[in-house]
C-alpha cells in the first residue's frame, strides 16, 4: 500500500532534494487559527506536516512544545478535534502527507481501533508516538500498519547497531532520527555527526531518513538537508507562533503569517541544499 | 470484568514487565537501551551473593534494620478491637522506608558505573534518602521536586541541600510529584550516557516496579518473621498508605500467597472522592503515563488530571502497575482516607503512642481507626508506619492553629 508519504518522498527523490518537515501543535493557540496555520504550511514550502496531539505530560518535549500543548488544551483541544482539523485540512489538500505526533495515552483512551479508523478516514497518513518503542509494537504499531497507516519510529544516538534492526522492523514511511539525546528544542545538532548517523542507519534500511530536534535556522536546515532525506523543524515554528500572540496568549492578525514566513525561510534553506550523492 | 485467579500472586511480572495488562515499557527510544541494560544489571546483581551481602551490611549498620514491630497498646485499647502492631519504618536512617530502595538502586548504579544520580520527590523523603546515599558514596545528586512541594516540605529541602544534593524546583504543569517525574525523565533523556534515574516508587517502566518492590520487600519479610516470633503465627490483616505504593508493596508482597491475610491499601481521598483527590484506583481508570500502564486520574480525552492530597507524598495521579493488577484480581482491597481523616489520625497517634507519623502513613492509621474496632481482640493487624512526621510539623502546626 502506498501512502501520501511514500508518494511524496518518491517525488522528492526524483527532484533530487531533501524534504522539509514542519511540526506544529494541533489547536495552538485555538482550533481555527491552528487550521489556518496547517493550511498555510504547504503553500509556504512544507513537504510533510507533523501535527502534535496535545498532552498534559509530554515527557520528551522541552518548554516551548510543553507550553504549546497547554495552550491548545486550555482552548479546548482534544484528540477528536485534532482529527476534525485533519479532515478540514484534507478538503483543500489531498497530497501533502500529514503525520500525527504525540503520546500514547490520548489514543489508548480514545480506543485504538476506533482511533485508527477515524484517523484513516480523516486523512492521516502516519503516526509518531514517542512513548511506544518496538517492545510495545502490539499496542498500536501493528494495528496501525494493518489499518494502512505508516508507523514512523524514532531512532536516537543511543540506538546502536545491535538495536537498529528491531527499531526498523515495523517502521514505514520514513525514519525519524533524533539528532541529540535530549528533549525537543534543546541543543543544536552537529551536521557532521548527524551525517555519520544517517549513513549508519542507511546501511540497515531503504526508508528515507528525516532528522529532527535542534534545527532552528535556514542555515541549520540546509546543513542537515545535505546529509539526510529530510529535516524537521518544530520548536522554532512554535516559538514564532508564541511570539505573535497577545498578552493573554490569544492569536493576533500576525499569527498565521509569523509561522508561514519562518516556514518559507526554512524551506528556502532546505531547497538550497546540495543533496549528498547517493 | 472476569479475571482468572492466578496460581500465585507473586510470580509477576512477565518477561515484558506486564502484570496482567498493567506495567510495560512506555518510554522514548533514547531511554530504551538503558532500561534494557538496567534489567540485565539487576538480574546479574540478584544472582550475585556479594551484592546481597554488601547490601545486608549497609541495611544493618547504616540504615539500622531490622526495624521494630511494635505493639501499639494504647491505640489498641482506644479502638477496642484488633491488636495493632506498627512496623516502624519511620525509625530507619533518613526517617522513612524510602532508604531501603535507594540503597539497592545506588548499589546498582555503582555496578553500572554511573556517577550522576537523579531522582524525583514528592514529600522529599525519597529525595532525602537519595541525597543521603549519594553523600555516602560520593555521587553527584540532582533531585527534581515540584515547586508546590518545595514550599510545603521545606525541612526536607534544607536536608537535601545540607547533604550536598542540588534541588531543582519544577515549575511546569501542576508543580507537584507528577511534574517532578516528567522533569526527571527529561533530564534522563538528555544525560542518558552518565546518569542513573533512581525512581522512588513501584512505578515507571519495567524493570523499576519490580526492582523497587524487591528492595522494599524486606519490610514484609521482616514482619513475617517478627510476627512469628511474638505471636507464633501470621498476621490477620495488613494496612498501608499508597501514593505510588512502594511501602505498601514492600509490606504486602511477601504475604500475597497467604490467603488468610486480609490486605488493605489506603489511597489519599484529599477533599473527598467527589472533589479533588489522589485516589487513582477509586477515581481513575487504566491509562499510560511515566513508562507504564496503570490506573490514572484523567479526563475523557486522556489528559492527566490534577491530584490533591494534604500529603505531598501521596499527591500523584497514578499508582504502581502491580497495585492496579492486585486490585483487578481482587487480592488487595483499596480504600481511601481524606485529608481531614489523616489529620485526625496524625494527632491521635501522636497523643496515644508518642509517635508523630508522617502525613502519608497517617492515612493508613485513619483506616485502622475504622477497621480495627470491627475486628475481634485476637485479630492481629499490622500497619506500616512508613515515615516520621518531623517534616510535616510546620505544615500541620499551621493547619491546627487555623492559619491555612
Amino acid at each position: 500500500m502506498t501512502t501520501r508519504i511514500d508518494t511524496r518522498f518518491a517525488e522528492l527523490k526524483k527532484q533530487g532534494r531533501s524534504a522539509f518537515v514542519t511540526y506544529v501543535m494541533a489547536g495552538d493557540p485555538d482550533l481555527t487559527t491552528s487550521l489556518n496555520i496547517v493550511k498555510a504550511l504547504p503553500r509556504a514550502g512544507a513537504d510533510v506536516i507533523e501535527l502534535g496531539i496535545p498532552f498534559t505530560d509530554p515527557m520528551a518535549d522541552g518548554p516551548s512544545i510543553q507550553a504549546a500543548g497547554l495552550r491548545a488544551l486550555k482552548a479546548g483541544m482534544t484528540l477528536k478535534k485534532t482529527l476534525e482539523l485533519v479532515r478540514d485540512f484534507r478538503k483543500d489538500d489531498n497530497v501533502t502527507p500529514l503525520v500525527l505526533m504525540g503520546y500514547y495515552n490520548p489514543i489508548y483512551v480514545y480506543g485504538v481501533d476506533k482511533f485508527l479508523t477515524d484517523a484513516k478516514t480523516a486523512g492521516v497518513d502516519g503516526l509518531i508516538i514517542v512513548d511506544l518503542p518496538p517492545e510495545e509494537d502490539d499496542e498500536l504499531c501493528i494495528p496501525a500498519l494493518k489499518a494502512g497507516l505508516n508507523f514512523i519510529r524514532l531512532a536516537t544516538p543511543t540506538t546502536d547497531d545491535k538495536r537498529l534492526p528491531a527499531v526498523l522492523a515495523n517502521t514505514s514511511g520514513f525514519v525519524y532520527y533524533v539528532s541529540i539525546a535530549g528533549i525537543t528544542g534543546a541543543a543544536a545538532a552537529n551536521a557532521n555527526v548527524v551525517g555519520e548517523a544517517v549513513a549508519r542507519i542507511k546501511r540497515h534500511t531503504k526508508l528515507p531518513i528525516c532528522v529532527g530536534f535542534g534545527i532552528r535556522t535556514p542555515e541549520a536546515a540546509r546543513a542537515i538537508a545535505e546529509k539526510a532525506d529530510g529535516s524537521v523543524v518544530g520548536t522554532a515554528l512554535v516559538d514564532a507562533l508564541k511570539n505573535s500572540l497577545d498578552a493573554e496568549g490569544r492569536a493576533t492578525a500576525k499569527t498565521v503569517n509569523a509561522v508561514a514566513e519562518l516556514t518559507a525561510a526554512l524551506a528556502q534553506g532546505v531547497k538550497g541544499a546540495q543533496q549528498a550523492a547517493e | 470484568m472476569n479475571i482468572a485467579k492466578p496460581n500465585s500472586y507473586r510470580s509477576g511480572p512477565d518477561e515484558r514487565g506486564h502484570f496482567g495488562i498493567f506495567g510495560g515499557r512506555f518510554v522514548a527510544e533514547t531511554l530504551m537501551p538503558l532500561i534494557l541494560d538496567l534489567e540485565t544489571a539487576y538480574t546479574a546483581a540478584k544472582a550475585d551473593p556479594a551484592f546481597q551481602a554488601e547490601m545486608n551490611g549497609y541495611l544493618k549498620n547504616y540504615v539500622g534494620r531490622p526495624s521494630p514491630l511494635y505493639f501499639a497498646e494504647r491505640l489498641t485499647e482506644h479502638l477496642g478491637g484488633a491488636k495493632i502492631y506498627l512496623k516502624r519504618e519511620e525509625l530507619n536512617h533518613t526517617g522513612s522506608h524510602k532508604v531501603n530502595n535507594v540503597l539497592g538502586q545506588i548499589m546498582l548504579a555503582r555496578r553500572m558505573g554511573k556517577k550522576r544520580i537523579i531522582a524525583e520527590t514528592g514529600a522529599g523523603q525519597h529525595g532525602v534518602a537519595t541525597a543521603t546515599l549519594c553523600a555516602r558514596f560520593g555521587l553527584e545528586c540532582v533531585v527534581y521536586m515540584g515547586a508546590v512541594d518545595v514550599e510545603r516540605q521545606q525541612p526536607n529541602v534544607i536536608r537535601m541541600e545540607m547533604l550536598g544534593a542540588k534541588v531543582m524546583p519544577v515549575q511546569s504543569g501542576t508543580r507537584t510529584l507528577k511534574d517532578a517525574m516528567n522533569e526527571a525523565l527529561r533530564d534522563w533523556v538528555t544525560n542518558v550516557h552518565n546518569t542513573f534515574y533512581c525512581i522512588g516508587t513501584v512505578a515507571g517502566p519495567h524493570p523499576y516496579p519490580t526492582l523497587v518492590r524487591d528492595f522494599q520487600s524486606i519490610i514484609g519479610n521482616e514482619t513475617k518473621a517478627q510476627m512469628q516470633e511474638v505471636e507464633g503465627r501470621l498476621p490477620d490483616s495488613l494496612v498501608a498508605c499508597i501514593g505510588g505504593g512502594s511501602n505498601a508493596m514492600g509490606l504486602f508482597h511477601p504475604f500475597l500467597d497467604d490467603p488468610s491475610v486480609e490486605i488493605f491499601g489506603v489511597e489519599a481521598a484529599g477533599h473527598g472522592l467527589t472533589q479533588l483527590h489522589a485516589a487513582s484506583i477509586a477515581g481513575g481508570r487504566p491509562g499510560v503515563l511515566h513508562g507504564n500502564r496503570t490506573y490514572l486520574l484523567m479526563d475523557a480525552d486522556g489528559q492527566i488530571q490534577d491530584a490533591h492530597s494534604i500529603s505531598a507524598g501521596l499527591d500523584y495521579p497514578g499508582i504502581g502497575p502491580e497495585h492496579s493488577w492486585l486490585h483487578e484480581v481482587g487480592r488487595v482491597n483499596y480504600l481511601s482516607a481524606t485529608d481531614e481523616e489523616a489529620l485526625a489520625a496524625f494527632q491521635l497517634l501522636s497523643k496515644l503512642e508518642g509517635i508523630i507519623p508522617a502525613l502519608e502513613p497517617a492515612h493508613a492509621i485513619a483506616k485502622v481507626m475504622e477497621l480495627a474496632p470491627k475486628r475481634p481482640k485476637d485479630h492481629l493487624m499490622v500497619v506500616n508506619l512508613s515515615g516520621r512526621g518531623d517534616k510535616d510539623v510546620p505544615q500541620v502546626g499551621d493547619i491546627l492553629r487555623g492559619k491555612k
